[in-house]
């Protein structure tokens, strides 16, 4: 099947504008009748169906928390991308949208990237219309830090928990609709199927969660919203209930995936303790304004952090990246630890992490407290603790949260932090409409592929989240609802409805009476295991073709001997979490498929075989400029599409950030 | 920091759902580190009763680092445990030691209908919030985020109230089962900020009035939700709220 990205003519910066002044439109009495399904309610899911609410359409939403406002963006630290320029420092929807391109190591759509910039600025004022506090300057303004890969300071924030403010910002938006009629919201009710009629989306089959009955709901169209995948790893930053369930229904409905391999793995997170662990924490990328990334210059120092003199520290990401210094993208600075640690100058009682430090921060901002107040003779005591200060109100939240689980004070002796799973680059394939390539299903957000190619730059999934929700979405669905107005309400009396829940109902009868031995989270670890060892960091052809058969095993082993207790038709976890361990099994199978299938090393996928002689990623554009869209054929069977990358503006060179 | 594992003995509230009684049920924990998450201690607890074939514990828990609000349990008395600002999830298993007991229970408020163990509907609080927790603006009509400058000081107070979790501790720890706190945080942040003035008085007077219908209990100013609020929600939200609860019903027409 070719595939048609419908990406406008015409030139870069006028292809939205001109989308928008040519598509159709839906008129307010045609959209009464017409009816959307959202499933999911993070950034782009609540975003989206509050703005369609308002647009006058009938919208259905449904998440799997108790609540929308618990979607897993609320956990989001470090804050938005927009390219607004408040800083006066050179930024611009070229830079942001060139800094996009570049930090995904040119495996996006340029199109898509160059409107997600364009919006970029209107995400932030819709917010603050909401009520978004967003942190300000002392002058009333907005204020801006820096992320990674990135000369200039474009990130709003309010303070380490940006996700959860803008989360609220749409919620809110969304409980409003709710009250007006306008939405009819479905808490703690999974989608576990898409129904297809004529070829095209017309519902969903969701299971209640507090009753276990199973639900038909008609959809004119059905919105994807449902994040990531992160959690195929078992450990990562996700949220214990993040699954790749809905998205992988789609998928097996006929929606293309689009690079399933490309995987995140963020460089600053707490590391490993034991493996009764569940999840890992992050600490976010905005660390890195203000910490220094050192190991000892000796392997296996077993000195404490602060013994060890400034002579003796080797702080190798200012040493190997001058330019960005601490601030280079995530992949880079990743890739960066662990070659640290397997070199053997890894700190901590597993050797698995490295320090971040924030020493020199403490002194520095405290100085300048000193000096604001004329206190020239300050003693290095009160300054340190002016200091500590000032990082308090920046990153109090996120010292917090690290003491709590580590017990160290990270004021006083530095953080140890290692890479960890965090984001999923990869997704369901999309065209420039975030339409999939089924009729009537689209995906937004973290659930798509388009965006951030083969690596995000740090506070971009906000920014990607709400740019699809409130700008996007609302202008591409209607250009496809406005052939859709003669379709009256189908009743889920229709055979398609019935078939899908036999469907869904004969897979959980079957799951249950598996009886087997192991427990589901049992066979979830050693899933994440085969993942991280095979289809983590660093992956090579032996190693991905290992993971494939034994995740083959692995799923006639789960399929056999999985233990679920309780019953079908009452609250029970353990069932739900099943379901999402047996999808994810399958997706572990693609993304090495996809893994092995990519021969260059690219963003956060690397291929030890290709590497540049410092061990930077080599890329290969010749064989490897293109999407990976896999169809599924059956089990274990895809087809690789390929939707060739052509790239007008940003020419791909070797990615540098010496 | 010193590790060390423990043997503890632990009473959990179990209630097949909401119609059913419950009553609590006694579970023996065996090498439980200190570096443990209390949730992760409660995942080895379940992965223990299912392979012995029995019914696990049912909770509410998702982003396990304290932000999304989902965890619940009344640990030894206390809404999320014996730490102060703190959620059940980022509780550590260092606050015990060898040899303890640990009653866990769900929120207990009428409001709070149990679904299922240590689950409960808290649904309320969405009701609470589409009764007026928003500010009326449509996608697409805002004017740029700088026309509008805001006070630092007051947009920092409206930051401190937004941070509410919607947890639910307040109304747990509250021996009224008042939701005050949780309502006022929300009433504040929008009322501090100049976008939220246009709907200032209708708002807190229809939360308020969906905040009574749901059934929660009154405020006798005990402060006990602000000692468990997780995330240090201040009172003197609900103090302000009150000013704007009189104020709105001195003004208004309704």
């Amino acid at each position: 099947m070719s595939l048609d990205s419908k990406v406008p003519h015409g030139e870069m910066d006028k292809k939205w504008t001109d989308y928008k002044g040519h598509v159709k439109l839906v008129n307010p009495a045609n959209k009464r009748k017409l009816e959307i399904i959202v499933v999911g309610t993070g950034l782009a899911g609540a975003s989206a169906a509050a703005s369609l609410g308002e647009m006058g359409y009938k919208v259905k939403a449904f998440c799997f928390q108790d609540s929308p406002r618990r979607a897993h963006s609320i956990a989001a630290q470090g804050g938005i991308n927009a390219a607004k320029n408040y800083q006066n420092d050179g930024d611009s929807v070229f830079r942001l949208f060139y800094d996009t391109v570049k930090g995904g190591d040119y495996r996006a759509r340029e199109a898509n990237v160059h409107r997600l910039a364009e919006v970029s600025a209107a995400i932030i004022d819709q917010c603050v219309a909401q009520g978004v506090p967003f942190a300000r300057e002392y002058g009333g303004l907005l204020s801006n830090r820096s992320f990674g890969g990135t000369q200039v300071q474009r990130t709003f924030y309010a303070a380490g928990q940006t996700g959860q403010q803008l989360l609220l910002g749409a919620y809110s938006a969304l409980e409003r609709q709710v009250a007006l009629g306008n939405v009819t919201m479905y808490n703690r009710h999974e989608m576990l199927d898409i129904v297809k009629i004529d070829g095209k989306a017309r519902g969903i089959i969701a299971r209640d969660l507090v009753n276990g009955t199973l639900e038909k709901h008609f959809g004119h169209a059905v919105l994807l919203c449902t994040g990531g995948y992160g959690n195929v790893f078992y450990l990562s930053t996700n949220a214990m209930g993040s699954n790749v369930t809905a998205a992988w229904k789609a998928h097996k409905q006929g929606a293309f995936f689009g690079n399933p391999c490309f995987t995140q793995i963020h460089p600053t997170c707490i590391p490993v303790s034991g493996d009764y662990q569940s999840k890992l924490t992050l600490m976010s990328e905005s660390l890195r304004n203000d910490g220094r990334i050192w190991v000892p210059m000796k392997k296996d120092d077993n000195r404490k952090a602060v013994d060890i003199p400034e002579a003796e520290r080797d702080y190798y990401l200012e040493r190997r990246y001058p330019a960005f210094g601490n601030l280079v993208p995530r992949d880079v600075a990743s890739r960066a630890a662990k070659e640290r640690c397997d070199e053997g100058y890894g700190v901590g009682t597993t050797k698995l992490a490295v320090y971040l430090d924030f020493k020199d921060a403490i002194v520095r901002y405290g100085k300048i407290e000193a000096g604001k107040t004329g206190n020239d003779t300050a003693d290095h005591d009160s300054i340190v603790k002016m200091g500590k200060a000032v990082v308090e109100e920046k990153y109090g939240n996120l010292f917090e949260m690290y003491e709590k689980i580590t017990g160290e004070n990270p004021y006083e002796m530095p953080m140890r932090i290692y890479p960890a799973v965090h984001y999923t680059m990869g997704g369901l394939w999309v065209d420039y409409e975030l339409k999939t390539t089924v009729d009537g299903l689209y995906a937004l957000g973290e659930a798509n592929f388009s965006d951030h190619g083969a690596n995000r730059l740090g506070a971009s999934a906000l920014m990607q989240g709400l740019a699809d929700g409130y700008f996007v979405i609302p202008y591409t669905l209607g250009n496809y609802l406005a052939d859709d107005i003669r379709t009256a309400s189908i009743p889920t009396s229709h055979p398609a409805f019935e078939e899908a829940e036999k469907k869904v109902s004969d897979r959980i009868n079957t799951l249950m009476n598996i009886k087997g031995k192991q427990t589901v989270e049992s066979f979830h670890k050693r899933l994440g295991k085969i993942m991280w060892d095979k289809c983590g960091m660093a992956r090579n052809a032996q190693g991905l073709q290992e993971a494939i058969s034994e995740i083959q095993a692995l799923k006639k082993e789960f399929w056999s001997d999985v233990k679920i207790p309780g019953d079908i038709n009452e609250m029970n976890p353990e069932l739900d979490k099943a379901g999402r361990v047996a999808d994810f099994i399958e997706l572990g199978e693609l993304m090495c498929k996809d893994a092995l299938d990519r021969n260059e090393s690219c963003g956060g996928h690397f291929r030890e075989e290709s590497q540049t002689e410092d061990g930077e990623a080599k890329r290969d554009d010749d064989h490897y400029s293109f999407v990976s869209a896999w169809e599924f054929k059956g089990e274990s069977e895809w087809q690789l599409n390929k939707e060739p990358l052509t790239f007008e503006i940003v020419k791909p060179t070797q990615r540098s950030y010496k | 920091m010193e590790h060390y594992n423990m043997n503890l003995t632990l009473k959990v509230w179990k209630q097949k759902n909401s119609k059913a009684g419950g009553s609590f049920e006694t579970y023996q924990v065996k090498n439980i580190s200190s570096e443990m998450s209390f949730l992760e201690m409660f995942d080895v607890l379940n992965e223990q009763l299912i392979t012995e074939g029995k019914d696990p514990i049912a909770f509410d828990h998702d982003c396990r680092e304290g932000i999304c609000g989902a965890c619940s349990m009344y640990i030894d008395g206390r809404a999320h445990g014996p730490w102060t600002k703190n959620t059940v999830c980022q509780l550590h298993m260092r606050a015990f030691k060898d040899g303890d007991t640990i009653v866990v229970e769900p929120w207990r408020a009428a409001a709070f209908p149990v679904i299922k163990d240590l689950m409960v509907d808290r649904g309320a609080f969405d009701r609470i919030m589409q009764a007026g927790g928003f500010i009326s603006v449509n996608t697409g009509n805002a004017v740029d985020a700088n026309a509008l400058p805001i006070d630092k000081k007051n947009a920092d107070t409206a930051f401190d109230a937004a941070s509410c979790i919607g947890c639910g501790a307040c109304v747990a720890a509250c021996k009224n089962s008042s939701a005050m706190l949780f309502v006022s945080a929300k009433v504040s942040q929008l009322a501090l900020l100049p976008q939220g003035q246009p709907e200032r008085e209708s708002r807190v007077l229809n939360m308020v009035a969906q905040m009574d219908k749901e059934g929660f209990g009154n405020c006798t100013n005990t402060y006990a939700c602000e000692a468990e609020c997780p995330k240090g929600i201040s009172v003197s939200n609900i103090a302000r709220m009150n000013r704007e609860y009189l104020k709105a019903g001195l003004t208004t027409e309704q």
